[in-house]
């Protein structure tokens, strides 16, 4: 029997980008340029997430033409994002036959209780976390894929290696405990228990676990690697820097030889300005990106 | 003696590879670097992006020195990305990457994520039990060379698995259905590669020959 769009194949095709660099891109000039790079994905988006801080304002799904030019332009996968909870945003972007939906924090939440059911869908979805908590309940609801929020658009890696370092204690931390000791780790979790006796067992999430959000050269993207981080998520890191082409080229080399000090020296060699940071401290509280998501 | 088989480790479901390998008692071995290719029975490219693996493939010099390692006969495994790296040609003018298996195969052949799928798929070499086989944005076969042997195709035809001599590929995913009989026949094939002997008493693993002798 034929099925398509079951969750091996949801769950699979993150599986294929492991170890490789996904790219936020405006453009398809933008888009060609992170698939020369060796980019494993392009996420298509109107505004990297540093434009949508400086904007403000509401920010939505973009322009499904836009979106449709850089599928037309690459043939690696497309990633777009939809609003948190915006379900009919993920609808159109499921009908535009993207390869992937984010619901992403970046983009100003439609909903502030409920995510969307990701079960309900074809295409398959990847979700930010900050903690186990929020990985399980996204899983929960159908994400196949998942990614640490970092704080997006600040250039600054801090938030990603303390998600990251979070998420992946948590994990550790269920792996020493008694059988009789899941239920309540699971209360306080606020995650469905069969999930976190899985978490228990495998001493990994169930699906593959990006870093995003705040990555910026490659020793960042090394830094996460190390970590454990399955793959990097770059963002304004790449066409907010002085030369796009070479830092994005970089970050896919780092991220692939993350354990290698001489070819990680080699890389990082004349990039040129990374993107100009911001420090988290300056950053307040109700414009942090990170506390999205529930 | 165990079999030592390199998995190209760039990018892609590596880890996946390596699993099933040591789950058929083999001995996995990362491959980053061409020394990584040193005192290695065989090789697995795993699935991933083609576009990527081609970029660090060239970046890094790996393209010569697998192509000599497959020279030399050690059996080269590829899944999904893994087949079209080994393509002799890639319908749409791509420059081919790993020039092993006279085919031409077709990328995201089925089109886009929306149109992946898993199905049971009959592999006569592997015996009765089908395999699951798992296909994201898969490539197919369009046309094989005279010396390449079909090991699998779809109800309608259309070739995924395919084998020239010593090198394998397939458009799905057995690392992904803990499907383990393609890496079994791979650590074979890597133990005939290091001890070929006469062949005494031993079990060849199949060939295009013996196929049609019967």
């Amino acid at each position: 029997m034929t099925e398509t769009s079951t969750w091996a194949t949801k769950k699979g095709l993150a599986q294929m980008l492991k170890g490789g660099v996904i790219m936020d891109v405006v453009t398809p000039e933008h888009a060609k340029i992170a698939e020369d790079a060796g980019a494993v994905a392009v996420m298509a988006l109107e505004r990297v997430p540093s434009d949508i801080r400086a904007a403000g304002g509401v920010a939505r799904m973009s322009d499904p033409a836009m979106i449709e030019e850089i599928m037309a332009a690459v043939s690696i996968p497309v990633m777009a994002k939809a609003r948190i909870g915006h379900f009919v945003e993920a609808q159109i972007l499921e009908a535009l036959g993207v390869d992937y939906i984010d619901e992403s924090e970046v983009l100003t939440p439609a909903d502030e209780r409920n995510h969307i059911d990701k079960h309900a869908f074809k295409v398959p979805f990847v979700c930010g976390c900050r903690n186990l908590g929020e990985a399980l309940r996204r899983i929960n609801e159908g994400a196949a894929m998942m990614r640490t929020k970092g704080e997006a658009g600040t250039g600054n890696v801090v938030e990603a290696v303390h998600q990251l370092r979070d998420v992946l204690a948590d994990i550790r931390r269920l792996q020493g405990m008694r059988e009789d000791e899941l239920f309540v780790a699971a209360k306080e979790l606020q995650a469905p228990y069969e999930l976190v006796r899985q978490v228990a067992q495998d001493g990994k999430l169930p699906v593959v676990n990006f870093v995003a959000g705040g990555i910026s050269t490659p020793a960042d993207a090394a830094l996460v690697m190390q970590l454990g981080a399955e793959g990097v998520f770059v963002g304004s890191g790449i066409f907010k820097s002085e030369d796009p082409a070479r830092m994005a080229n970089a970050i896919v080399q780092a991220t692939t030889h993350y354990q290698d000090a001489k070819i990680l020296a080699e890389v990082s060699k004349g990039l040129g300005a990374p993107m100009r940071g911001i420090a988290l401290e300056t950053i307040p509280e109700q414009e942090r990106l990170a506390v999205r998501g529930w | 003696m165990t079999m030592r088989i390199g998995v190209l480790a760039l990018q892609g479901a590596f880890a996946e590879h390596v699993a099933s390998l040591r789950a058929v008692g083999a001995e996995p071995v990362e491959v980053r670097l061409p020394s990584h290719l040193d005192d290695i029975d065989g090789l697995v490219i795993p699935g991933g992006e083609s576009t990527t693996m081609r970029k660090l493939i060239d970046r890094w010099g790996l393209r010569q020195p697998i192509l000599e390692l497959a020279g030399r006969g050690a059996p080269v495994f590829g899944t999904c990305a893994g087949m079209i790296v080994l393509a002799r040609e890639i319908a749409g003018g791509e420059e081919p990457v790993l020039p092993l298996l006279d085919v031409t195969v077709e990328r995201n052949a089925f089109g886009r994520q929306l149109d992946s799928f898993e199905t049971e798929l009959d592999v006569p070499l592997l015996g009765d039990t089908p395999v699951h086989a798992v296909f994201i944005r898969a490539p197919i076969i369009d046309r094989v060379g005279p010396d390449v042997d079909v090991m699998a195709s779809l109800p309608d035809g259309r070739i995924v698995a395919v084998r020239e001599r010593n090198v394998i590929a397939t458009a799905f995913h057995p690392e992904l259905a803990r499907e383990h009989r393609f890496h079994r026949l791979v650590a074979t094939m890597a133990a005939e590669h290091a001890d070929p002997g006469e062949g005494v008493g031993r079990r060849p693993y199949p060939t295009r020959r013996s196929q049609q002798g019967r």
